[in-house]
């Protein structure tokens, strides 16, 4: 699989720590719903660093959008998304990874459930789903500290652009006011209330940090939900 | 040759030896599986070895710990970029457990609790180059690590080491586990880059 060239045709803050890079790729072959790509950046003394991101965009797009969150300790994200600048090229490989994705043909229902960033591969799912009319029942439950975390904020509620899909919100740190629900991690109650019960044997797909999958895996378990149908996806 | 990104220093460019190509040295150990983590009693935990004419060898956890022990002391290098420098183990060679196995298959196909497989040369097992591993820096292996048990083959990309090993079946065939039909390369040498199909 060899290295392409990408020029960042648009930049867009989505938060205070995260940017989207829209990518102009030529001879892209499009890619499936929650697949990611291996960027490669080269330093002028020679250095390389090379890192996944997944797509945030739906396949079929002119261009692949990359949401990069920054690690503060990170060599490569804080770069990203803070440094890089429109026309700037970047190379990159991919399409990669076949496990962690959703295909348009699947028809049965999806639990999408992202912490914090994780939300980017399962956004390539909605926005997938949403361009090719699938009719498949989507619910999403995401979990950010804050309200200013949220990602696509825009488009998840405000739009109303996917106003057939379920989105429910729950913040670890600090939750708009009068907000109904109690503030911190996301526990077996929340988690029953606003996801699909085993009884409709959805797909689920989980991202998010390490601490955030093995604790949201091991309550769609204890709540009777089959191993074989959750699929995950973890950073850090 | 390659772009070069002039805002773009990066910071860890010490070349060691050690690091294969692509590679980033981390001091943590972070996770990488495909679904849930299984939870496995030590009491319902078992270890077989099928041969290539059906033959079964079982161990239980007891039978395990009362095998000969080594404390291997590796690199791991894992597909997702980061590597681990000096990571201490306790576990049964596959020497040891395959010793009065009758066998003549070339290759493995390693299964396990919650349906992971992967397919590794029976080569790249022996003569002290892979281990079950059960303890890792003197404590219990974590469920989140491969606990109670998982395969150890540190010089290939880590996700032929099976976390929850529970199966070990022997063929004359080559039969290609889960990353290895999703994408991932065959064999895995991180010295060669090894990481997806047709590298």
């Amino acid at each position: 699989m060899s290295w392409r060239v990408a020029v960042v045709a648009e930049l867009r803050d989505e938060t205070d720590t995260a940017r989207t890079l829209a990518l102009d790729i030529a001879d892209w072959s499009g890619h499936t719903a929650g697949q990611h790509v291996d960027v490669r950046l080269t330093a002028p003394d020679g250095y390389t660093a090379v890192r996944p991101y997944s797509i945030a965009s739906g396949p079929g797009q002119q261009r692949v959008d990359l949401t990069v969150e920054i690690d503060p300790n990170g060599e490569v994200s804080p770069y990203l998304a803070r440094d890089v600048t429109v026309g700037e090229q970047l190379e990159i490989r991919g399409p990669l990874g076949g496990w962690f994705v959703w295909r348009p043909a699947q028809t049965e229902p999806v639990q999408l459930i992202a912490g914090g960033s994780g939300l980017v591969p399962l956004m390539s799912m909605l926005r997938a789903r949403a361009a090719t009319d699938s009719s498949a029942p989507f619910r999403l439950l995401y979990s950010v500290r804050r309200p200013e975390a949220m990602l696509y904020a825009d488009e998840l509620i405000r739009a109303g652009k996917l106003e057939d899909v379920d989105v429910s919100l729950t913040y670890t740190r600090e939750a708009p006011p009068g907000w109904p629900h109690p503030v911190g991690r996301l526990d077996a109650v929340r988690l029953e209330v606003e996801t699909w019960p085993p009884s409709v044997a959805p797909t689920t797909y989980i991202c998010g940090p390490t601490a955030f999958v093995e604790a949201v895996a091991d309550l769609l378990l204890a709540a009777g939900h089959e191993a074989r149908r959750i699929r995950t996806e973890r950073f850090g | 040759m390659s772009l070069i990104s002039r805002g773009f220093s990066g910071r860890r460019r010490s070349s060691d030896p050690n690091l294969p190509p692509g590679q980033y040295l981390t001091e943590d150990f972070p996770v990488l599986s495909a679904g849930p983590t299984p939870r496995v009693d030590l009491d319902d935990w078992e270890l077989s070895v099928t041969t290539e004419t059906g033959d079964v060898h079982r161990w239980d956890w007891a039978g395990l710990q009362a095998l000969p022990q080594d404390e291997p002391t590796v690199d791991l290098h894992c597909v997702t970029r980061w590597s681990k420098f000096a990571t201490d183990w306790r576990g049964v060679s596959l020497d040891t457990l395959l010793a009065d196995v009758e066998t003549a298959a070339d290759y493995m196909l390693i299964s396990s609790y919650g349906g992971y497989t992967t397919n590794v040369p029976l080569e790249d097992l022996l003569d002290g180059k892979a281990w079950i591993a059960h303890t890792y820096d003197g404590e219990p292996l974590a469920a989140e690590h491969g606990g109670p048990a998982r395969l150890l083959v540190p010089h290939l990309y880590l996700w032929k080491s099976a976390k929850w090993v529970r199966g070990l079946t022997l063929s004359l065939e080559d039969e290609p586990g889960f990353w290895e039909t999703a994408g991932y390369h065959n064999y895995g040498d991180p010295w060669r880059e090894q990481r997806y199909w047709g590298e």
